[in-house]
């Protein structure tokens, strides 16, 4: 079941037959929107970038980014940087692979953002979504969609921290500027 | 809020402890200079760098690296210091860009210690330079900021310093270099990507691979391949003959509810068991690493945090007496205790399930990745086929000494040895007399040149000693003793010659059979195709400038073409010769023969405790093992 979740809308990512979610991934997707103009084959490239923040106590202490692909602890993997999109064709473009169970412990919020880096904002891409999926069983657990976002270009997607033994995700939706994770910092922390 | 420079600008600092962020695309020299009121550097004690790498309230990194962190504590710094540069220069002598034009424009960031930018600084606009002044940090009327300078050097640090009016600069910049090679000659390689089609091929389907002599037969031709130029392109892999689908990898059997799966040997991707084995070892190594990441990084978490609500209790003048402060000391460290202890039980966890697998996967290993003391050893007979790689040591971190992991190189090697005989390189070292150590090196020589006689097929390896002073002939002994060499121990200035200029010339024809595009058989008649190992003892002792140069040859072109260097040589005897050498230890991967932590793992760069593959006292495998080597060799017709 898809929950198409909302601003500031908090699901637990528990399983309906107990026991935690022990992996989760957090797939982007788009594509860019058809040009308009003479030169077809000037394509406009868009190149949306996923990242996920470490926090612990509200002070960032690791980032998984297009950089540097994974956490320190390994419990945080990305797939790989996608310059253009559209590759999956409705599937994901970019991942952000996290073994819930090996986050360190004093780990306690993940932060997924999405930027563009190219410059274009959300309103010139199609279809794009972000979505979080159970990596266990690949049911989608949430899913959001970007396009139609008017004139920013970055969104903080959604958090996943500690509620007591297991894990927690909250939807954010917070629209931004910014080219890398690191133009976001300032709008992230209210969130934490 | 974030500051972003631009070239020139500043920016007041509210903090003076501080962390300056660096990320490069590429492998970069991160480094700061200090400077009094008019600018000027006044000693190598100003500089921190790769070599020396914490200074008073300043510390840098020990190696090059994409990303860097500096800590900086401005209070911390001599009362004389008004300027901090932070410099970044690409290393030379890498495979990496020489230009800064051909990397990305680095990035800096001023941060404080809870990760909030200050400032930032993107450094564009940078051409033929190979170093630049990042930032300034200076003191203005008592108060610091921060400036972004990106001002470029293309004749690299040496010119950077001498601008910095620093009288030493040359001096320094090679020490620097130096330094940063080093760092690079400590590191592990990452391993090689995993389904490599020659990493297939190389170890085959069981029964496909033997027919024309295996392999092993090919492997000097591997080389040339690639460089074969003119007439069609031929699509199909050379060596591939097989497409049967690899048997099936053993399973785990399912774990009961709520404990974790039973470790099992083999249980990684791969062609064949060799190969499986290979990854999971690889796979444990990169686990080890990054689980005893987190654990450190929970612990040094733990301590900041406490250190700073202890500050804050100390701040509130309320807290100074009576029962409140003592309360709020109490809280702190009850609240580190308590993560610390889950962060342990995390490791725990881990390491447990690591020791499993561990204990699982040694008694399953092949020779080529076991132990001496492994009864695999027992059972030893001479392979028909090369392996995929070599274990030659061990492999741990000081939180769990027992957990070692095999650490394997892939065959043939890519790069030389060096058997770091000196004692100045290491802490245990340091405690023995001079001889000990030598006789030492020379042991973990000899053993991990019998390692490489008895894994490669009879007649595919060939071993050569050099031993100008005749001064470890006991430590040969093994090897002497059981005939494997071709010829005894060369000695003597004259015998160095002779066995430099043999390897030299062999290295020079297949490397023009190479360029000729043409095969094995296009060599003298003769020539035996086996790969070649030089061990040089005492280097250099016996070497004139001309054999110094032939071992360089070797050691820059001698891989490829299958003629490897194995230097048992103490670095300080050889200083005489100077820089002229840094690129033959640079090129060379250094071992210890005693336990030391000087390698770095490719994932988070801990420093891992090597331990050499010596032969347990009174174990006679080693003659055993020589012995069959040598049976093969007379047994079986070349």
């Amino acid at each position: 079941m898809t929950v198409n979740m909302t601003k500031g809308q908090a699901i637990s990512l528990e399983k309906q037959g107990g026991g935690t979610l022990t992996s989760v991934r957090m797939g982007l997707g788009w594509q860019a929107a058809p040009r308009r103009g003479l030169f077809g084959s000037r394509t406009r490239e868009i190149d949306l970038d996923a990242s996920a923040v470490l926090f612990a106590d509200k002070q960032p202490v690791d980032v998984v980014f297009f950089r540097h692909l994974v956490s320190d602890d390994g419990s945080v993997r990305h797939t790989g940087d996608n310059l253009v999109g559209g590759a999956g064709q409705g599937g994901d473009d970019e991942s952000i692979l996290v073994d819930l169970q090996r986050v360190p412990v004093h780990i306690d919020q993940i932060v997924f953002t999405v930027n563009s880096f190219t410059g274009q904002t959300f309103q010139e891409v199609q279809n794009a979504f972000c979505r979080i999926v159970d990596e266990t069983n690949g049911q989608e657990l949430a899913r959001y969609t970007l396009d139609g976002g008017g004139q920013y270009t970055a969104q903080i997607m959604a958090k996943v921290h500690r509620a007591g033994a297991g894990w927690q995700m909250t939807a954010i939706g917070n629209p931004s500027n910014g080219r890398t994770f690191q133009d976001l910092m300032p709008a992230i922390l209210p969130h934490l | 809020m974030t500051a972003e420079l631009v070239r020139g600008q500043n920016h007041p600092l509210p903090r003076t402890r501080l962390e300056i962020r660096v990320s490069a695309g590429t492998p970069i020299v991160a480094g700061a200079t200090l400077g009094d009121e008019s600018g000027t550097v006044r000693g190598t004690e100003w500089v921190a760098h790769p070599g020396t790498p914490t200074l008073p309230g300043l510390e840098v990194s020990r190696q090059a690296a994409a990303d860097h962190r500096l800590a900086v504590d401005l209070e911390a710094l001599p009362q004389d210091v008004h300027r901090v540069n932070v410099l970044l220069a690409l290393p030379p002598g890498t495979a990496g860009p020489a230009r800064f034009a051909a990397v990305a424009a680095p990035f800096v960031a001023v941060t404080g210690l809870d990760g909030t930018e200050v400032a930032s600084y993107t450094i564009t606009g940078l051409d033929a330079e190979s170093a630049v002044v990042a930032l300034e940090l200076y003191r203005r009327n008592g108060a610091w900021k921060v400036r972004a300078i990106g001002q470029g050097y293309a004749g690299g640090l040496a010119d950077m310093l001498v601008d910095q009016g620093l009288p030493q600069a040359r001096e320094l910049a090679a020490v620097i270099l130096d330094a940063v090679a080093l760092g690079a000659s400590r590191s592990v390689a990452a391993p090689p990507p995993r389904t490599s089609d020659e990493a297939r091929v190389r170890t085959g389907a069981p029964g496909t691979g033997g027919s024309d002599g295996g392999p092993a037969a090919a492997a000097p031709e591997a080389a040339q391949q690639p460089l074969s130029d003119g007439g069609p392109i031929d699509y199909a892999h050379p060596r591939r003959k097989t497409t049967a689908p690899p048997p099936p990898p053993p399973t785990a059997p399912p774990a009961a509810p709520g404990e974790p799966p039973v470790p099992v040997a083999g249980d990684a991707t791969g062609w064949s068991m060799e190969e499986r084995l290979y990854n999971q070892v690889w796979g444990m190594f990169e686990d080890l690493a990054r689980t005893t990441a987190s654990y450190r990084s929970a612990v040094d978490f733990a301590d900041s945090r406490m250190e700073q609500e202890l500050d804050r209790a100390l701040a509130d003048p309320r807290s100074r007496i009576g029962s409140t402060g003592d309360r709020a000391r109490e809280e702190a460290s009850a609240r580190r205790e308590q993560l610390v202890d889950r962060a342990r039980e995390a490791f725990d966890r881990d390491l447990a399930q690591l020791t499993a697998e561990s204990e699982v996967v040694e008694p399953a290993l092949p020779p080529a990745y076991a132990r001496w003391d492994n009864p695999v050893w027992h059972g030893y007979r001479v392979p028909m086929e090369i392996p995929m790689a070599l274990r030659v040591g061990d492999l741990r971190l000081p939180e769990r000494p027992e957990l070692r992991i095999p650490m394997l190189v892939r065959l043939p090697l890519e790069r030389g040895l060096w058997i770091d005989a000196g004692r100045s390189g290491s802490e245990a070292a340091a405690f023995m007399d001079a001889e000990q150590v030598k006789r030492l090196a020379v042991e973990t020589a000899v053993a991990l040149a019998a390692r490489m006689l008895a894994v490669y097929p009879a007649h595919e390896f060939a071993v050569h000693v050099v031993d100008p002073a005749g001064a470890a002939a006991g430590a040969f002994a093994p090897l002497t003793r059981a005939g494997v060499l071709g010829e005894p121990p060369a000695a003597g200035a004259q015998g160095v010659a002779a066995v430099l200029a043999r390897l030299t010339e062999r290295v020079d024809l297949l490397q023009m059979a190479a360029r000729a595009g043409a095969g094995a058989d296009a060599l003298p008649p003769g020539m035996d195709t086996a790969e070649q190992l030089l061990i040089v003892n005492d280097f250099p002792h016996g070497f004139d400038d001309r054999a110094v140069n032939q071992l360089r040859y070797l050691a820059d072109e001698g891989p490829s073409v299958g003629v490897h260097l194995l230097m048992v040589a103490d670095r300080e005897d050889a200083s005489a010769y100077g820089p002229v050498l840094q690129p033959l230890w640079r090129s060379l991967l250094r071992l210890t023969p005693v336990p030391d932590d000087h390698l770095a793992d490719p994932w988070v760069g801990h420093a891992w405790t090597y331990e050499p593959p010596l032969v347990p006292a009174g174990s006679a495998i080693l003659g055993q093992v020589l012995g069959q080597v040598a049976d093969a060799r007379r047994a079986w017709p070349r």
